[in-house]
């Protein structure tokens, strides 16, 4: 399974790019995925926070993640 | 009660967006207007750049409405518009209007939504400064 992961703000300028394609055999949880994400990326965990959606919605680290899922790393909002 | 939610890259018509609260109903209306300062702890600020991931905060917003609503039964009409893209000096960056029959619960219910909307809507921030860029809240 593999899965794609959409980068937003600093998030994207870390990675360096809008969305990240993580082979087989990919996490298959939130906590898994942050994880990864953050041993390929350590400037992730120098963030304020780091969470995940997953089809629109913030998950918790023990949501299992599927191919079908819409999935994004969120960094500190700062809307308004 | 329907809100009327948007994010958009346009100029927001804050008078649209009043008119779109209006109500025989409501005998107060309350709107936030989130404009772009010129400074940000004191260091010149050129411009914004505000980026959204519109799937979620729209759903987020909706969340923040439902949760205003449960808490204030008697909101009539609630409308939020939020810019995204790169904003001037002085331009508007947010709209938060809600209608409701008595003015106590107006202040309360706008300043309880453009709160929340701060903490969990997903719209990112970059400053502009004169030397340089940088995404605001996201370092400690």
């Amino acid at each position: 399974m593999s899965l794609k992961v959409s980068l937003y703000g600093i998030t994207r300028d870390i990675v360096g790019t809008s969305v990240i394609e993580l082979p087989a055999p990919a996490p298959t949880t939130v906590g898994e995925l942050l994880a990864e994400m953050r041993k390929q990326y350590p400037a992730l965990g120098e963030l304020r926070s780091c969470a995940v959606a997953v089809n629109n919605e913030y998950a918790s680290n023990d949501q299992p993640l599927h191919t079908v899922d819409e999935i994004a790393l969120i960094p500190p909002v700062a809307g308004g | 009660m329907t809100p009327y939610l948007a994010i958009t890259d346009q100029p927001i018509d804050v008078a649209a967006a009043l008119a779109a609260v209006q109500t025989d109903a409501a005998g107060a209306v309350n709107a936030f207007i989130g404009t772009v300062r010129n400074q940000s702890g004191g260091r010149p600020v050129r411009r914004l750049h505000y980026e959204s991931y519109d799937s979620m905060a729209l759903t987020q917003l909706g969340h923040v409405v439902a949760q205003a609503v449960e808490r204030w039964p008697m909101l009539q009409e609630v409308a939020v518009i939020h810019r995204k893209g790169t904003l001037e000096l002085g331009d508007v960056a947010v709209v938060v209007a809600v209608a409701t029959p008595h003015r106590a619960e107006s202040f309360a219910a706008c300043q309880f939504i453009i709160d929340t909307l701060k903490q969990v809507v997903t719209i990112w921030k970059r400053e502009e400064y004169e030397d340089g860029t940088e995404w605001v809240a996201a370092h400690p």
